[in-house]
């Protein structure tokens, strides 16, 4: 409890001194999370559409598959991560271990499974009508995508936000891949890790308020966007 | 269509990632101790050396298992570690070259005020250990290959005992401050680094028990380049500078003038002796 409070004092004083470093590190947390939905996004998006829409032998088990990797814990995607990405791995001459980049690729195989099981979700549970109704007027395939994609819009948002928050919430693969450099590829929840290591637990948790906090911030843009998309 | 839509993705994607694979010279990957990074050593040591040389440290804080592991895979250049036996072995395999004694400081064995076992009156680490041992008071251990961890086995070794899986025998897996945190809940006996132990005294309740400089607590920090005939791509001539540095009278003074809050020499250098009284 008296932790908590410490934590609080803690936080203020992080936010109102603009610490440098702090903004650093929340800086990165944000570009290398951000990178990595956005990619997730892109990719995932037109996968999960076409897996939603068209009917093939094997769709069953694509799904299932992408369902169970929503499970993939942190460590192990670090852990796999590392292998392709040491020297004796067979990536390790594009040298992204320990670096944002790297980080980006943990983030990235984490948040592309769970955009896409759940845009097939979004996509699935969108009234047939509306597809049938935009190619009976004439629409391109492209046009009655993006009609399908519209009437998703709040489920898809929702997906997009769950990739982002797993990303930025998880600490096993960046702390893997990145290394938490400091000054390079610190991010706040390998901070966290290492202030909890260092017995400051005050700070680690001012930390955590802080990224709840940018959390929030990136949650009430999406709303924003939410609201304008619908008039 | 949707293939040209891809090819563009995938472009976009690896221009996104290239970036971050320019790789400078002027960059110097270091792996080093939980023991040496928590207590703000290298924080205090490694700006000078990157103000006088314009290499920039990346230093990558892991237990000496791991940090010795990443040295071999050759994704550090050089590695600061304190693991004489494992050190050994990694020269004799060829991983490493160049290395050089830093700095030492001692193990200490630390546990509850009340010393439920009794160990301060031990008349070494050893009977300490056995004394423990004989209480079956909670011991924490790392349990994490790291130079601690090693040592503390060693430590059982000579107490001709094998405590693992014994109730009162709990392996952490975790760093040394979270261990000296488990240790203060558990009301328990943990073997600790003299300078992780003072950076952390005062946010637990425990006491150095047993403190003593002899062989068996003597805890040397050695540092390593990666042989670069191993892997090419390493930045030797950054590593072979950043030894020099640590080795010079310079860095040596830099170590010996560390202290916690309270005056206490957390390292003491080795390769140059700084009388106490210095005025």
């Amino acid at each position: 409890m008296e932790y908590l409070i410490g934590a609080l004092t803690e936080a203020l004083k992080l936010i109102i001194s603009l610490d440098s470093e702090v903004l650093s590190i929340a800086f990165l947390s944000l570009k290398v999370a951000g990178t990595a939905t956005l990619l997730a996004a892109i990719f995932g998006i037109p996968l999960a559409y076409t897996i939603a829409t068209r009917d093939f032998p094997g769709r069953g088990a694509v799904l299932t598959f992408f369902n169970t990797l929503m499970a993939l814990p942190t460590v192990l995607v670090g852990l796999l991560g590392y292998s392709f990405l040491s020297r004796k791995g067979p990536l390790g001459f594009l040298d992204l271990l320990f670096t944002p980049s790297g980080i980006i690729i943990g983030d990235l195989i984490l948040a592309f499974p769970l955009i896409v099981a759940l845009t097939v979700a979004a996509v699935s549970s969108v009234d047939e009508r509306a597809r049938i109704t935009a190619m009976n007027l004439g629409a391109s395939r492209l046009q009655v995508t993006l009609t399908v994609l519209m009437e998703a819009r709040y489920a898809l948002t929702a997906a997009v936000i769950n990739g982002f928050g797993r990303v930025i919430a998880e600490v096993g693969s960046a702390m893997m891949l990145g290394g938490n450099i400091r000054g390079y590829t610190r991010t706040m929840t390998t901070a966290i890790a290492l202030e909890t290591s260092k017995g400051e637990f005050s700070l680690a948790m001012a930390l955590g308020l802080l990224l709840l906090a940018l959390a929030l911030s990136i949650n009430l843009l999406f709303r924003r966007f939410q609201r304008v998309s619908t008039q | 269509m949707t293939r040209k839509i891809y090819l563009t993705l995938l472009i976009l994607f690896f221009a996104v990632l290239l970036p971050g694979s320019s790789h400078a010279a002027d960059r110097l990957k270091l792996s080093s101790t939980t023991s040496t990074d928590n207590t703000g050593l290298l924080a205090y040591i490694l700006p000078i050396f990157e103000e006088k040389t314009g290499i920039r440290v990346d230093v990558i804080a892991v237990g000496t298992g791991r940090a010795l592991k990443l040295a071999e895979n050759g994704d550090v250049d050089v590695t600061l570690v304190h693991a004489p036996a494992k050190e050994r072995s990694f020269m004799f395999a060829g991983y490493g070259v160049n290395r050089r004694p830093v700095m030492a400081n001692y193990f200490i064995i630390v546990g509850p005020g009340d010393d439920p076992a009794g160990i301060a009156g031990a008349g070494n680490a050893v009977e300490a250990f056995m004394m423990i041992r004989e209480a079956q008071a909670p011991f924490i251990s790392r349990g994490d290959e790291s130079g601690t961890h090693t040592r503390e086995l060693a430590i059982w070794k000579a107490a001709d005992s094998n405590p693992g899986g014994a109730r009162w025998y709990l392996e952490t897996g975790k760093g040394m401050g979270e261990s000296l945190a488990m240790a203060d809940e558990k009301r328990g006996y943990t073997l600790s680094d003299q300078g992780s132990f003072l950076k952390y005294s005062d946010k637990v309740e425990l006491a150095a028990l047993f403190t003593g400089r002899s062989k068996l607590l003597y805890n040397p920090y050695s540092i390593i380049a990666v042989n670069p005939s191993r892997h090419p791509h390493v930045n030797y001539a950054g590593a072979i500078k950043l030894i020099e540095f640590m080795t010079s009278p310079e860095g040596q003074k830099l170590i010996g003038d560390f202290t916690d809050g309270s005056g206490n020499v957390l390292f003491e250098p080795l390769v140059i002796k700084i009388p106490s009284n210095a005025q």
